[in-house]
């Protein structure tokens, strides 16, 4: 283990008008280690990445590379230092190639100072084939799926001989099998001495690829040290500062009639043969791969997309959706995985955002209402403890957690009887998951049926009382019960008799 | 609305004022009601337009066929006033707006069904309206001895001390506040404005909220078509030509995003107004026409750099006890 680090960081300290964001915060990462940052949402991580990139500058504090203070005037300064960052969502270009992409910024100059394409493509194919990556050089960035832009990214950093590569939630969007590469990736970076700042949510990726750890909370430090002195729980306790040994809520599983039966949805390129009921009162997980057709068939059955075969009924009558407005007004409602593009409104105040699919019910005969509109909002506000300092606010102001409860008190308004949550924990932290999870069995404790699509196994194992596996755009097993084990859910969504898939 | 916005209306009358006041110093004759009132009825046309105009910027689209259609459509009033002058006025008005609403149906049909973006079809349709123009008028002008008292008279006929077409405009702009701030689809502008894709989610049909919103400005440009081509007493292929930038110009000052999703009626309307009385100012002023235009350029300049900095954002929000206070 090395002994000095590359890069301190003493004292950070970073306020916004009227917001202390980081508070005498101190971080050091080592040449050949993976460090993992965790801290949960709002705790002042994506501040000090972008303290890191030279995007924010901080009030008070120092920054230190090999020993020497440095000061970052801009990202380029950074980047010239050799920090470089992969983010959550990857900030590459999608119009431009994957060569360019790699070396926007610093593309190898000919004479006359012009690009040297030939130059650049062969360096991109040098560094793509070091990382293993079966990538054309030329291919538009917009043709490649999530994984490859990491790989892209990571190419990038490794073309500006980065020596802190920071991976912002990097397997967020990823399938087992993808992580898996990037696991090999980063160990490979980590044999090449570079320095990884690695954070995640993912308790069982911290565990396995990082070596040390520094614990965020409300933007200060609260602790660091190697990840082989402490415990999985003593780092959830450091974490949200409090013990979390029940992680999912006690239920009394009393099931109602049915409500929804799906029978032979098909869709000519998404999924085929989808067949499901569900009942008052019960939380069917839906468990699968990214890109299993999970969030596809959701769509279907609120409208967005329309199958090509299949009906539909509620309480026994068929009904016809082609149009989310439909699926409303039969009372299912969905709440996408991608909360920030599909869920609040920013620019509408938050009672606004709350009846927006209710207009109906709290106007009259096509003239809004504002008062009722306002005690729609209240109510549900009220219920989900939103915090925000007047109902109407802008929802823009309100943080990340605050929209996504503004977003489910807009379904709930609509008194549905299915919700559909995609993803709901899906990027939030440990305390946030929690109320999430509260909240859903609170809803299904009240007779609402509820689909929850998840990629996290706890997840469905906690809260499902049934759990339908996706894999291809398939059923390919429904599970409940003694059958409902986590390694039933990895071999069905791997393909049954897959080896080497359980490792989840 | 944020707060953001509601200064800007509260700024846009200060900066009025100080206008008013400042004119008045030295020619006080422009602030006497009748003068105020001749203001209003010169920048009618432009508060009808501007008023279409919002609907459709908060949709995140642009109209920039406006004027052609206000021009096709005036020069098809005055066709047929001059060819059957016994068709009451009350007639020709529904036929304008009709007319009006079938060429931006044509805007919204091409944007919702080929989701073309809005500035191609516009620009595209501006260009068909003005040459159908030429192509029905043969490039012959209509004049004044051509159409008859009634249909010219109608716009500055005087009620209630203002002439109908300031009257029209009021109404207008009246409607346009209810239509907008209660009414669903007023609602589904600023939802499919500020985030398409989670007003489908919403159950927003976000193609049929941009189609109706051209179509409102269609209607209003049609109707004022015929409104300016009696009010001027002459028809010909190029009235108002450009006239669309000043409208787009309008909603730009009173705070209407180009980014769509946020903006005011009313901030509209005081947009058109301060362009309004800028025009007929200056003459009175002594400063030539071409400083007009100048000034006009700077205030849309800077009216975009409030909306810029408006809609820049303050740190996130990270510290718990921050939240309760933002």
């Amino acid at each position: 283990m090395p002994d000095t680090p590359v890069l301190r960081l003493t004292g950070i300290t970073k306020t916004f008008p009227g917001v202390r964001a980081l508070s005498e915060v101190s971080l050091d990462l080592y040449p050949g280690t993976v460090t993992a940052l965790v801290g949960e949402n709002g705790a002042g991580k994506s501040t000090i990445v972008k303290i890191l990139t030279g995007i924010y500058r901080p009030d008070a504090g120092s920054l230190h590379i090999d020993g020497r203070e440095t000061r970052f005037a801009s990202a380029q300064d950074a980047t010239r230092a050799g920090i470089t960052a992969i983010h959550q969502e990857t900030v590459l270009f999608d119009e431009l190639t994957v060569a360019e992409n790699i070396f926007l910024g610093h593309a190898p100059r000919g004479r006359w100072g012009l690009i040297d394409w030939p130059e650049m493509r062969r360096r991109a194919v040098q560094i793509l084939a070091r990382i293993d990556a079966p990538l054309d050089p030329s291919t538009p960035l917009r043709d490649l799926g999530i994984a490859s832009k990491h790989l892209v990214a990571i190419a990038r950093a490794l073309s500006v001989e980065a020596r802190v590569v920071i991976m912002d939630e990097p397997t967020a969007a990823l399938s087992q099998k993808e992580i898996e590469e990037l696991y090999t990736l980063i160990a490979r970076l980590k044999s090449e001495g570079r320095a990884i700042l690695f954070i995640s949510h993912k308790f069982d990726e911290i565990f396995r690829i990082a070596d040390r750890y520094a614990v965020f909370r409300d933007g200060a430090e609260v602790g660091a040290g190697m990840i082989d002195d402490i415990s999985e729980n003593d780092l959830v306790r450091l974490m949200v500062g409090r013990d979390m040994d029940r992680i999912f809520p006690q239920r009394s599983r009393s099931l109602g009639d049915e409500v929804l039966r799906v029978d032979g949805f098909a869709h000519p390129t998404e999924f085929d043969g989808i067949s499901f009921s569900l009942r008052r009162g019960e939380i069917l997980g839906v468990y699968g791969l990214v890109g299993a057709g999970r969030s596809e068939l959701m769509q279907a059955l609120f409208g967005i997309t329309r199958p090509s075969a299949g009906t539909l009924r509620i309480d026994g009558r068929p009904i016809r959706v082609r149009a989310p407005a439909d699926a409303v007004a039969h009372g299912i409602v969905y709440v996408p995985e991608d909360r920030g593009r599909q869920g609040a409104i920013a620019g509408l105040p938050i009672y606004q955002n709350v009846t927006l699919p209710s207009l109906e019910r709290t106007g009259w005969h096509g003239i809004l209402r504002p008062r009722r509109e306002f005690d729609l909002a209240r109510t549900y506000a009220e219920r989900l403890e939103l915090r925000a300092a007047a109902l109407d606010q802008d929802v823009g102001t309100l943080s990340g957690g605050n929209q996504q409860k503004v977003v489910i008190a807009k379904w709930l308004a609509t008194e549905p009887r299915v919700i559909a949550l995609d993803e709901p924990t899906k990027g939030i932290d440990i305390g946030s998951k929690a109320a999430v999870h509260a909240f859903m069995a609170d809803l299904a404790a009240e007779g609402l049926a509820v689909i929850m699509v998840s990629s996290e196994i706890p997840e469905i194992m906690g809260m499902s009382d049934r759990a339908l596996v996706m894999r291809q755009g398939l059923i390919v097993a429904e599970l409940a019960g003694e059958a409902l084990t986590p390694e039933a859910l990895v071999r069905a969504a791997a393909g049954i008799g897959a080896p080497g898939e359980a490792a989840a | 609305m944020s707060a953001a916005l509601r200064s800007r209306e509260a700024l846009l009358v200060a900066v009025i004022a100080l206008l008013l006041a400042v004119i008045a110093s030295r020619f006080p004759g422009f602030v006497a009601p009748s003068n105020l009132s001749a203001v209003l009825y010169d920048t009618a046309p432009l508060i009808l337009l501007a008023l279409g105009q919002t609907a459709v910027i908060l949709t995140r689209c642009i109209d920039l066929s406006v004027a052609a259609n206000l021009a096709l459509t005036g020069m098809l009033c005055a066709m047929l006033n001059a060819a059957a002058p016994g068709v009451p006025v009350v007639a020709i008005l529904v036929l304008a707006a009709g007319m009006g609403a079938v060429l931006g149906a044509i805007n919204g049909i091409l944007v919702w069904k080929l989701t073309i973006p809005p500035i191609v079809v516009t620009l595209g349709t501006m260009t068909v309206y003005r040459g159908l123009i030429f192509v029905v008028s043969d490039g012959a002008w209509v004049n004044a001895h051509e159409m008859s008292a009634a249909f010219t008279g109608f716009p500055r006929q005087a009620v209630l001390g203002l002439p109908v077409l300031s009257w029209i405009a009021l109404a207008a702009a009246a409607l346009a506040l209810v239509a907008i701030v209660r009414t669903p689809l007023g609602r589904a502008l600023y939802a499919v404005g500020g985030n398409p894709s989670a007003a489908v989610y919403a159950g927003i049909d976000v193609g049929r909220t941009q189609f109706l919103a051209f179509v409102l400005s269609g209607t209003l440009a049609g109707l004022t078509g015929y409104l300016w081509v009696a009010r001027y007493a002459v028809a010909y292929v190029d009235i108002a030509a450009g006239f669309e930038l000043e409208v787009v110009a309008a909603c730009v000052i009173g705070g209407i995003s180009i980014a769509g999703g946020a903006g005011t009626v009313v901030g509209t309307l005081l947009g058109a107004l301060f362009l309004g009385i800028v025009k007929n100012a200056l003459p009175v002023v002594g400063v030539s026409p071409f400083w007009q235009l100048a000034i006009s350029g700077a205030a849309i300049v800077v009216a975009v750099a409030f909306n810029a900095r408006a809609q820049r954002r303050r740190g996130r929000i990270i510290l718990r006890r921050a939240e309760a206070g933002s």
